[in-house]
C-alpha cells in the first residue's frame, strides 16, 4: 500500500503570519492536532502541534497574564526542519519514521508542493485493516520452516477447499528456523481447511491447544 | 392472556444445506422429542409458522438480494453474481427452495412476536431462528435471512416499541448490530468469543453504536476457553445493567448453544450450567422490565446431540414455568435416539463434571474477561452517574 492511498488531502492549512491564537482556535474547532505552514506557492516552509503551541502560550494559572503572547505568529515556534514523504512511498516504510523520529504526523509533498498528510492515527487505523478482518473470517495460525514457498503450499491448500483468504500475516516463530503464517478465510467452519493442512504435515498453532483436543 | 407459544413445525427442517453441513435442523425434532417425552410440552402451546411476506423481508433486506435468493432456490443463480451476495459458499451453499426455507424461518419468528405483541402469550420462542449473521444484502455464516432483524424493525413499525436484542451465540450477533448500529430505539447486547480468533472477527468492545445510536450496542468478547463462572458473570452483570439502562418494551434473545465445551465450532467451555442460567435471568428481565413480553429464537449450536436438544429445552422449560429439566433425562428419548448419534448421549439434564481437562490458565481468562466487562459497560456507567449528578444538582 502506497501513502497516496492513506493520505488525508483535504488539510487545513495555515500562512505564516496566522497568529498563535488563531491557530490555537482552529486546532480546538477541527480536533486536529497538526497545523502545515506554507507558503502562498502551496510549499511547506514549516509544521506545528499542539504541542508546540501548548509551550507557546500562557499557563493555565494565568488566566489574566501575558495574553500578549497568543497575538504572536506562528513563524516563531514553528519547526522548520521538516521530515517529510512522497505520496509514492510505502506506508510500511514511512511507519518506521514515525517510530525513528518520534514524530506524530508526517506532511506529504509532491514537486516541491504540500499536498497531503498522514498521522500515527492513519497508519494505525491502516494496520489494523491490514492485519484484521473487516470481512467476516476465521482465523488459523500455521507454523512453518522458515523457506521459500511455504506461504503459496499453504495457500494451495486452501484454495482447493475454494474458500477465499481475507487477510495473511507472516511473522518469526518462537523457534528460531520457523515461521508463523496466520490466515483469516471467509468461513464460519474452518475445520475442512485446518485438516487439509494437518493432512499434508503442517502444524495449526490456534485453533489447537494439546491439552484442548475435543 | 396465555402463558408462553412454542412456534415449531415439521417444515422448519426444509432448511438444509446439505447432509454433512454443521447447520442441521435436527436439532429442532431432538428438542421437540425431548420436550414430548418430557411430557413439558402441551399441543395447545405449539403454533405453526407462517410465512414470511417479501415486504416483510424488505424491512432489512435489499430488493436485488431477495431475488438472487430466489434464483439460487431454483437453480438459475450464476455462480459469479451469487459469491457477491455470500451464496453459493463452503459456508452458505445454495440448496432448492432456499427463499422458501428461510422465508418460514423468518415467519417463525414473527409469529411469535405477534403472538407477544398482541398480548394473546406472555412469552413466546421460535428455536429455529436466530440466524444472526445475515446481512441487508449478503448471506454470510449459515445465514440467509436475519429474522431477528427483521422482527425487531417489524416491532419498531408495527407496535412503536423499544426492543433489547440480547445475543448469547458463541459468534458475534454481527448482521443485528449493523442493522441497528445508528439507531437509539433497540440496544444490542452480545457476549461472545473473542474476534480476534473466532468467526466473524467483530463484536468488540469499541463497538458502540454511532450516531444517534452511539452506547446502543454493547459488546462483550470473552477470551478462548472461558468458564461457566465468568461468563455467567459477565452475562449477569451485563444484561441487568443494559436493561436498567435502556428500559426495553420487549426482550428478544437468541439462544445460541454454541458456547459449549463439546460444540465443535467454537473454544468456549461452557456447561449445561449457563443453558439454564442464561433463559432465568432473561425471563426474569422481561417480568421486571417488559411486563413479560419475551421472544426467545435459536441461533448456532452444532453438537446437535449432547448439547443443543438439552439446551434448547431449558429454554421452553423456564419460558413455561416448567420445573423440571434437572435429574434424569427420559429413557425413551436416549433409547429413540442414541443409535442414530455417533456420541454417547447425555443421561442427565446436568453436566457431571469432569466435562473436561483442567484450563490451565482460568485465572489470568476469568481476569481477563473481568476487564472486559467493566470497559464494555464504563460507557453505560458513566451515563447513569451523570443523570443521577444531574437529578442531585435540580
Amino acid at each position: 500500500m502506497i501513502v497516496e492511498q492513506i493520505m488525508k488531502q483535504n488539510i487545513i492549512k495555515i500562512k505564516i503570519s496566522t497568529t498563535i491564537k488563531e491557530a490555537i482556535d482552529l486546532m480546538d474547532k477541527n480536533r486536529i492536532r497538526h497545523l502545515p505552514v506554507v507558503n502562498q506557492n502551496d510549499e511547506l516552509i514549516g509544521i506545528i502541534s499542539d504541542r508546540d503551541l501548548r509551550d507557546a502560550k500562557p499557563s493555565i494559572f494565568d488566566t489574566e497574564e501575558h495574553l500578549e503572547y497568543l497575538s504572536n505568529t506562528v513563524s516563531e515556534i514553528m519547526i522548520s526542519d521538516v521530515i517529510t514523504a512522497h505520496p509514492l512511498d510505502f506506508v510500511e516504510d514511512v511507519s518506521s519514521l514515525f517510530y525513528e523520529h518520534h514524530i506524530g504526523c508526517l506532511p506529504i509533498e509532491e514537486g516541491g508542493k504540500f499536498v497531503g498528510i498522514i498521522s500515527e492515527t492513519d497508519v494505525l487505523h491502516t494496520l489494523v485493516q491490514l492485519v484484521g478482518a473487516h470481512q467476516p473470517s476465521s482465523q488459523i495460525e500455521v507454523l512453518v520452516e522458515n523457506v521459500a514457498g511455504m506461504l503459496a503450499e499453504i495457500a494451495i491448500i486452501i484454495k482447493k477447499r475454494n474458500v477465499n483468504i481475507i487477510s495473511v500475516l507472516v511473522y518469526p516463530a518462537k523457534e528460531i528456523g520457523y515461521k508463523v503464517l496466520v490466515f483469516r478465510i471467509q468461513s464460519m467452519d474452518p475445520r475442512g481447511v485446518i485438516s487439509d493442512i494437518e493432512k499434508e504435515g503442517y502444524k495449526i498453532l490456534w485453533p489447537n491447544l494439546p491439552e484442548m483436543t475435543k | 392472556m396465555k402463558n408462553a407459544a412454542f412456534v415449531y413445525s415439521q417444515e422448519q427442517q426444509t432448511y438444509k444445506f446439505s447432509s454433512d453441513h454443521p447447520f442441521n435442523q435436527k436439532r429442532l425434532d431432538l428438542t421437540f422429542d425431548l420436550l414430548t417425552k418430557s411430557d413439558a410440552i402441551n399441543p395447545e402451546d405449539i403454533i405453526a409458522p407462517r410465512m414470511a411476506t417479501d415486504e416483510e423481508l424488505l424491512l432489512i433486506h435489499e430488493k436485488d438480494y431477495i431475488e438472487a435468493v430466489k434464483l439460487a432456490g431454483k437453480g438459475e443463480l450464476k455462480t459469479s453474481i451469487a459469491t457477491n451476495y455470500g451464496i453459493g459458499t463452503d459456508d452458505t451453499p445454495m440448496f432448492a427452495n432456499m427463499h422458501e426455507a428461510a422465508s418460514l424461518l423468518v415467519g417463525g419468528t414473527l409469529t411469535a412476536v405477534d403472538l407477544v405483541m398482541q398480548g394473546k402469550y406472555l412469552h413466546a420462542c421460535n428455536l429455529s431462528g436466530g440466524l444472526h449473521h445475515g446481512f441487508k444484502g449478503r448471506a454470510s455464516g449459515f445465514c440467509i435471512y436475519n429474522d431477528s432483524s427483521i422482527a425487531i424493525e417489524y416491532m419498531r413499525k408495527n407496535y412503536n416499541a423499544r426492543v433489547l436484542y440480547v445475543d448469547t451465540d458463541a459468534h458475534h450477533g454481527d448482521g443485528v448490530q449493523w442493522a441497528f448500529y445508528d439507531n437509539d430505539d433497540v440496544c444490542t447486547l452480545s457476549i461472545h468469543e473473542t474476534g480476534r480468533f473466532l468467526f466473524p472477527g467483530t463484536g468488540n468492545v469499541n463497538e458502540r453504536g454511532s450516531g444517534k445510536g452511539y452506547g446502543y450496542s454493547v459488546n462483550i468478547p470473552v477470551d478462548p476457553f472461558t468458564e461457566d463462572e465468568s461468563w455467567l458473570d459477565a452475562y449477569r452483570k451485563s444484561l441487568r445493567e443494559v436493561a436498567e439502562f435502556f428500559k426495553p418494551d420487549v426482550i428478544i434473545t437468541q439462544n445460541g448453544a454454541d458456547s459449549h465445551f463439546f460444540d465443535p465450532l467454537t473454544h468456549l467451555c461452557s456447561t449445561m450450567e449457563i443453558y439454564r442460567q442464561i433463559p432465568k435471568l432473561a425471563h426474569e428481565i422481561a417480568h421486571e422490565f417488559c411486563g413479560g413480553k419475551w421472544i426467545a429464537v435459536g441461533g448456532g449450536g452444532y453438537d446437535i446431540w449432547r448439547v443443543v436438544p438439552r439446551a434448547w429445552s431449558l429454554v421452553w422449560l423456564e419460558m413455561s414455568d416448567n420445573q423440571i429439566g434437572t435429574g434424569l433425562i427420559p429413557e425413551a428419548w436416549l433409547a429413540k435416539w442414541q443409535k442414530e448419534s455417533p456420541v454417547q448421549l447425555s443421561e442427565t439434564w446436568e453436566d457431571i463434571p469432569p466435562v473436561y481437562p483442567e484450563i490451565p490458565r482460568k485465572k489470568e481468562i476469568t481476569e481477563k474477561n473481568f476487564l472486559t466487562v467493566e470497559k464494555a459497560l464504563s460507557h453505560i456507567r458513566n451515563e447513569v452517574a451523570k443523570k443521577k449528578a444531574q437529578l442531585v444538582e435540580e
